[in-house]
């Protein structure tokens, strides 16, 4: 099939950048999105054209490093998939496909559709963790957890941190990422010593790389690659207020 | 961790929605009450009036109600424009093709809506409470003794241009309510999956309910199903 490509080009970080339309010939429907971008950046670099910069590593779905804006949805149209593992069948012969960056003032474009994504990394620095003292393995059952416990913290657990939420977002706010990364731990014992200031200092570090606030719009569950559910949400904001009534 | 200390309540990203749900919660509230009262005017003219004098007689509880009420308002609005701020500030560069998926109009428009629902709030104050625009009804004979509430409506209201704002300005509030019902209690942390949905069913219901409510009073004047006590006018 032949596509039309509007890409946005964006030399390095201080360059304004700007959306170009290229011409993706003899793509096959068996191809990746990312392959079809390898085979339009072989075709580029016949013309002397510097081929199309952007995120990807495992192409598996499970790395959460590609990270497109397909037609205005981050990762493309099929819900619950990553831009590596969505399929060219799910277009048509002549389609025009406008790809974008995440866009996000946290989220600084590095070049092309490579966004820098440390403000994630700061944010699990100021609480994403669990501190332990390490010595011999634990039994296996001395630490019992609900099975209802284990699977919901595991469904928040599927976070990739690939920061399709924020670049979903109207609000490029980050609130689906921080809420599955301070709920992995609050369902689960290990997580209880600094439950209170994890949800504090996770919120407060969003706040400062400045991303924008929640107003509930939703758009984060539908664009997310691994489906993880507003009710984290709705989970990180009940563990907020109990961390502001439980004062130490 | 970071070395800064956490943003106070009323500054933390979630603290600021919170007073957002708490204050508009209340104002709901409100906007219930305040439509049980109007509906009386189905009923009649002395029943209408009798309740305004109540309201009107019940002193410093109805000061303290007034002031509570705007402390939400200003609450409201206040942490609803730092917010909206924030957020707009937070994607410097927009896409070139943007989708919805999930959000609604109401929810992308809250901030429009709200905007417009305080000028109307204005007029309406100006209008129904204080008589400023409407200095005529002050002359109104009074009925049994008191102010004649009754009549004052069908008056303002049997002025078709007045009626068709008003209609846009509840259209308004139930439609920033649309999103606003299921909102706060996500926001509260009241939800789950299956029960944000039905908050999401109810929410929409209760616009309307609230919208047709509201209504309904311009439109039975301009129908003439109530009409002046004197026939006409």
């Amino acid at each position: 099939m032949n596509l039309t490509l509007h890409v946005w080009r964006q030399k390095n970080a201080n360059d304004k950048g700007k959306m170009e339309t290229y011409q993706a010939k003899d793509i096959s429907d068996h191809m990746s999105f990312l392959e079809m971008l390898d085979v339009v950046n072989e075709q580029l670099a016949d013309k002397d054209i510097d081929p199309i910069a952007f995120d990807h590593d495992c192409r598996e779905g499970i790395c959460g490093m590609c990270s497109l804006v397909v037609n205005g949805t981050p990762h493309g149209p099929e819900r619950g998939t990553t831009v590596c593992q969505l399929h060219m069948r799910h277009f048509k012969d002549g389609d025009t496909i406008y790809i974008e960056p995440w866009r996000a003032r946290a989220f600084p474009v590095q070049r092309d559709l490579i966004v820098d994504r440390s403000a994630f990394d700061r944010i699990m620095a100021a609480g994403g963790f669990v501190s332990v003292n390490t010595g011999g393995t634990p039994d296996a059952n001395a630490l019992p957890i609900p099975k209802k416990d284990a699977d919901t913290a595991m469904d928040a657990a599927a976070c990739i941190g690939c920061g399709a939420c924020v670049a979903a977002c109207k609000n490029a706010s980050a609130m689906l990422f921080v809420s599955a990364k301070v709920s992995q731990f609050a369902y689960l014992p290990q997580g209880q010593a600094e439950r209170k200031a994890r949800v504090s200092n996770m919120l407060a570090q969003m706040q400062k790389e400045g991303f924008g606030n929640c107003t509930n719009f939703y758009e984060c569950e539908a664009a997310c690659p691994k489906e993880i559910s507003v009710k984290f949400i709705a989970k990180m904001n009940r563990e907020f207020m109990r961390a502001k009534v439980l004062k130490d | 961790m970071s070395t800064n200390a956490p943003p106070s309540f009323s500054n933390a990203t979630v603290g600021k929605k919170i007073l957002m749900a708490i204050t508009g919660f209340l104002i709901i509230g409100f906007v219930i009450v305040h439509l049980v009262g109007n509906l009386q005017i189905f009923i009649g003219q002395h029943q209408l009036n009798v309740y305004a004098e109540t309201l009107q007689n019940m002193g410093a509880l109805k000061w303290a109600f007034r002031i509570a009420l705007l402390v939400f308002f200003l609450v409201h609005i206040w942490k609803g424009i730092v917010l909206w701020l924030e957020n707009r500030s937070a994607r410097p560069v927009s896409y070139t093709k943007e989708t919805n998926q999930e959000s609604t109009l109401a929810s992308r428009t809250m901030i429009y809506t709200g905007a417009l629902i305080v000028f109307f709030v204005a007029y309406h104050i100006s209008h129904f409470t204080l008589l400023d625009c409407h200095p005529e009804y002050q002359s109104l004979p009074l009925v049994d003794g008191r102010f004649d509430v009754y009549s004052m409506i069908i008056l303002g209201f049997s002025e078709p241009l007045i009626a068709a704002l008003y209609i846009i300005f509840v259209g308004l509030v139930a439609f920033h309510i649309s999103h606003a019902f299921s909102s706060l209690f996500q926001t509260l942390g009241l939800t789950k999956p299956e029960l944000l949905k039905r908050l999401r069913l109810f929410g929409a219901l209760l616009a309307w309910l609230i919208f047709l409510a509201y209504a309904s009073i311009p439109v039975a004047v301009l129908a003439k199903i109530i009409t002046l006590p004197g026939g006409g006018h």
